[in-house]
């Protein structure tokens, strides 16, 4: 539904990109966006997720009018919103799209009412509904979020949740075929946040919503979307659904950034029909299952998650992936208690149930099933 | 390629995907476009026209003018240095006292905290030319009552002399003082005191806390305040003119006064002087540019206000005190009682039962009747508003674009918008004369000369304002009006425009009291019939109607209390704080 293509930002020529190599004097362009692409589909929530400075937030402000990229096209359905190449451009207020700013952008000098009816009384002479169905409408998007006693207020007397269903209500009220949702619920406390996670989920389930969510919160990623795509350095590292994303990370940065994860260097030492053999520092690992087919003798990364590593004080005769080490420290976080096990020149970390807790300083066994060892490609 | 999408009515002309579709130009193009040739045309016109007429002679290209204003036996040398003085002397004056005072009353527990924030009103409801009228009744070495009753009996003698320089510093750095106290004291709230605490945690003591972090981290506001001080005074008028002029020491300002009252007028020769002064002004804002160079890695303004836990003074509490007290006697109660107690005489006279017996309210009658009081009252509303709108309208417009686009002039626009602050107002009458005695245009010798003079020098005050206004409203609340279907007219109109309207409001208010009391470049323009009250004053002093002075001075200063207080009503912060050029 909505399409964006090579899309392109990058800002003066002053300022360095972060992590670039600095050692030619010369400024260059700084890319904020170099060169993402994806596909949005209709019904589903989509989310950018990445650290700050990733170039998400410019990829969304770019869908909504708000940024002129430098390059690519967007097409939402059948419409160009930007291309560059045709020299079309879209502006902001022809885009017909509904957003909910990160700071919510509630208009403290409205009413709810008015705050929501805006986007209706903006509208053009000819296609602006009259003034009953404006008033209808409003209800309507008030209702649907929970705001219908509230109408005659003054926005500014809302709390920070009530805001931010009204900053959706606004959204709403005209329909948009696309949803843009620019952290949404940073502002919120933890408590709230996780309460308006399911709300959102809940309405865009029942709404039929598409929409485009902007996040750095990868749990938050996790619960609400349809699919994800993340983002580093102004690119697109991975798109998937979240078990996916979560599972198979199709690179060190996906790992890394969503959840905690081993990381073990290794040297492909045989491939069978889904198995992959990895000689490391510590002995062989196997792994099964991985969408990457690398050949033998290639350099590769892997990826073990803490939760998947089996911690035990009795070895496992005929476990494929063992380990024995050292338990070094162990932490107690509520839900659960991380062990880290020194393994001669490695340093594994497991997760396991909050019942089983070992002194530091006792021999362990670790073992991995040869399904939860990810290949990463290296670098 | 139009769109397909069904289930919601769409604009009828399909969308923008055809972006060269229209030919006229859109509102925001028009408006935008004509306040920038506006602001150009305020900002540059005169200065061009300054230029070209000092240097042209009859053969062309000359440096005459120079000659005749800078040769010879014009002691020009002398008026460099009393203009140096003077404005050097004034400036650190009023840095020195504004600063202690914020200090005081930002950091410390002293008592009669209100009297300064009192004070700090005066140079908005007393203009110069009143308090420099005020302390001549003060300090005459013949009749001023500084001499009459507190030194003559004392020590036998009249040490106390207004019309010298140091004179003149005394009057205009306590007029001024106000202003930097009001500067210092908005820099000391923004700054965050956990920067001195962590300084006292690390065992520095008090005095070497103030010396190496606050003094330091101060130093960007201490700059900016000590240019704007010192431009101020470079430009006075009223001061140099009621204390200098008739003991012939002369600053730039007086000098071109003078020039101009002499036959024929030598309009080469003050155009010369104006452009001195002009490059003085230049140089100070460059010499604080390059102070300042590397302050923008400091800044300690975070647009947060802090509350500081004050410094108990212990013993010395109730000194300091006194000396507030003392202050505020000093720079208000004296000035205003002589204002007040000069205008109930029928001859200026030390007190004494003689003069007491003698008080009338006859001088408020003269000044009823007088015909042209009415004249200038009108004439001066009328240009306060109207300047005062006019500015208002132009910075908002101005300054949305300087804040809110990437347009890629939008720092020169900044730069000219901001320029007149360095151009002193005798020098802008004298540039905006120069253009509307060849522009064949209806315009010298009416009260339009004077709107195009005082929008021209208010502009920079207006753009603080709207500017601040606008800076303060989170970017995302146009932006979602944008998202949600507004033009650009609309978000302007609906959004924009009643968000910033306090400080809009404020800025409008400022202006239309400090218009009145405007007489440096009012003095080069007006003409029979078109006074204003600020001229009317300066009428009566060169006729040496002291009494009357007084009496329209008092009824002037009530204006303007009341004007402030309404403005206060109205809930718009009327300060000085916005008197910073940056």
């Amino acid at each position: 539904m909505l399409i964006v293509d090579d899309l392109r930002k990058s800002y003066g020529g002053t300022r360095r990109r972060r992590g670039a190599n600095d050692t030619d004097g010369r400024a260059e362009r700084v890319f904020a966006v170099g060169g993402a692409s994806f596909e949005v589909r209709e019904g589903e929530l989509f989310t950018l997720l990445g650290p700050s400075g990733c170039g998400k937030t410019t990829t969304l402000r770019s869908i909504a009018g708000l940024e002129n990229p430098d390059g690519g096209r967007i097409a939402l359905g059948e419409r160009v919103l930007f291309d560059a190449a045709a020299r079309v451009n879209v502006p902001a207020n022809r885009r017909e799209l509904g957003m909910v700013f990160q700071s919510y952008a509630i208009w403290p000098h409205l009413s709810v009412f008015q705050n929501v009816s805006f986007p209706l009384d903006v509208l053009p002479r000819r296609s602006r509904p009259g003034r009953a169905e404006i008033g209808e409408r409003v209800e309507r998007a008030l209702q649907v979020t929970e705001l219908g006693d509230y109408a005659g207020r003054a926005a500014t007397k809302l709390s920070g949740g009530q805001q931010q269903r009204l900053a959706l209500a606004r959204a709403l009220v005209i329909q948009p075929d696309l949803m843009l949702l620019d952290e949404p619920l940073s502002n919120l406390d933890a408590k709230l946040r996780e309460n308006m996670r399911f709300e959102l989920k809940r309405l865009q389930r029942e709404l039929g919503l598409t929409a485009i969510y902007v996040t750095h919160d990868q749990s938050e990623a996790l619960v609400l979307s349809s699919r994800i795509a993340v983002m580093n350095k102004g690119c697109i590292e991975q798109v998937g659904k979240p078990r996916e994303i979560y599972t198979r990370p199709a690179s060190r940065f996906v790992a890394e950034f969503i959840g905690t994860s081993n990381f073990v260097k290794g040297v492909v030492a045989a491939t069978a029909a889904d198995e992959v053999t990895v000689d490391t520092v510590e002995g062989r690992l196997v792994s099964r299952g991985s969408s990457v087919r690398p050949s033998v003798g290639s350099d590769v990364l892997l990826s073990i998650r803490p939760e998947c590593v089996g911690i035990t004080t009795q070895p496992s005769p005929g476990a494929v992936n063992e380990w024995s080490g050292e338990v070094l420290t162990r932490a107690f976080l509520g839900d659960a208690v991380d062990h880290v096990v020194g393994v001669s020149k490695l340093e594994i970390r497991t997760r396991s149930n909050p019942t089983r807790s070992i002194e530091p300083g006792t021999r362990v066994y670790l073992t991995v099933d040869p399904a939860e060892v990810t290949l990463v490609p290296a670098g | 390629m139009t769109t397909t999408t069904p289930a919601r009515p769409r604009p009828a002309d399909g969308g923008a995907t055809e972006p060269r579709r229209r030919r006229t130009p859109s509102p925001q193009v028009l408006i935008v476009g004509g306040a920038i040739v506006i602001v150009g045309y305020l900002a540059v016109v005169p200065l061009w026209y300054l230029f070209h007429d000092t240097f042209t002679g009859r053969a062309g290209l000359t440096f005459e003018a120079f000659a005749r204003a800078y040769g010879g036996s014009t002691q020009a040398g002398e008026m460099l240095l009393n203009s140096l003085a003077f404005a050097l002397g004034s400036a650190a004056l009023a840095l020195v006292t504004g600063t202690v005072l914020a200090y005081v009353q930002v950091r410390t527990d002293v008592p009669f905290k209100g009297l300064l924030f009192a004070a700090s009103m005066v140079p908005l409801i007393v203009p110069g030319i009143l308090y420099a009228a005020a302390w001549i009744f003060l300090g005459d070495p013949n009749i001023g009552l500084l001499n009459t009753l507190l030194f003559r009996p004392l020590l036998g003698a009249d040490p106390v002399n207004v019309f010298s320089v140091p004179g003149m510093i005394w009057v205009q750095g306590l007029h001024l003082a106000p202003v930097a106290f009001l500067l210092m004291v908005a820099a000391f709230r923004a700054m965050d005191p956990s920067l001195e605490e962590s300084a006292a945690m690390s065992g520095a003591p008090r005095r070497t806390v103030l010396r190496r972090i606050t003094m330091p981290l101060l130093r960007p506001a201490l700059i900016s305040a000590a240019l704007l001080m010192f431009v101020q005074s470079l430009e006075s008028f009223e001061v140099p003119g009621l204390l200098g002029l008739q003991n012939g020491i002369y600053v730039f300002t007086s000098r071109i006064y003078f020039v101009l009252r002499q036959y024929p007028i030598d309009y080469g020769a003050a155009g010369a002087y104006a452009l001195g002064l002009l490059a003085i002004a230049a140089a100070g804002v460059l010499l604080s540019g390059w102070l300042q160079r590397n302050a923008r890695g400091f800044q300690t303004v975070t647009g947060k206000a802090f509350r500081p836990r004050p410094i108990r003074l212990g013993r010395a509490r109730p000194w300091v005190g006194a000396g507030v007290v003392a202050y505020f006697l000093v720079t208000v109660v004296l000035p205003v009682g002589v204002l007040v107690y000069a205008s109930l005489l029928k001859f200026y006279a030390a007190p004494s039962l003689e003069t007491l017996r003698t008080m009338t309210l006859d001088n408020y009658a003269a000044v009823i009747h007088m015909p042209l009081a009415s004249t200038a009252l009108t004439n001066s509303v009328l240009l306060g508003v109207g300047s005062a709108t006019v500015v208002m309208l132009l910075a908002s417009i101005v300054s949305w674009v300087v804040v809110r686009t990437r347009l890629p002039g939008r720092r020169l626009l900044d730069l000219l918008a901001f320029t007149p602050i360095v151009i002193p107002g005798l020098v802008l009458g004298l540039a905006l004369s120069f253009v509307y005695l060849r522009v064949p245009l209806p315009i010298y010798g009416t009260l339009a000369i004077l709107l195009i003079s005082y929008c021209t020098r208010y502009l920079p005050y207006g753009m603080r304002y709207a500017s601040s206004a606008m800076t303060q409203m989170s970017k995302e609340l146009e932006e979602s009006a944008m998202v949600f279907g507004a033009s650009w007219l609309q978000s302007f109109r609906r959004i924009l425009v009643p968000l910033a309207s306090s400080g809009i409001l404020a800025g409008w208010v400022y202006i239309l009291v400090v218009s009145f009391r405007e007489l440096s470049s009012t003095i080069l323009l007006y003409s029979p019939g078109k006074e204003v009250l600020s001229v009317l004053i300066w009428e009566q002093f060169e006729n040496g109607q002291f009494p009357t002075l007084a009496a329209l001075g008092v009824c002037m200063v009530a204006l303007l209390v009341a004007l402030v207080l309404v403005a206060y009503r109205l809930g718009a912060r009327v300060g000085l704080q916005s008197e910073t050029a940056d």
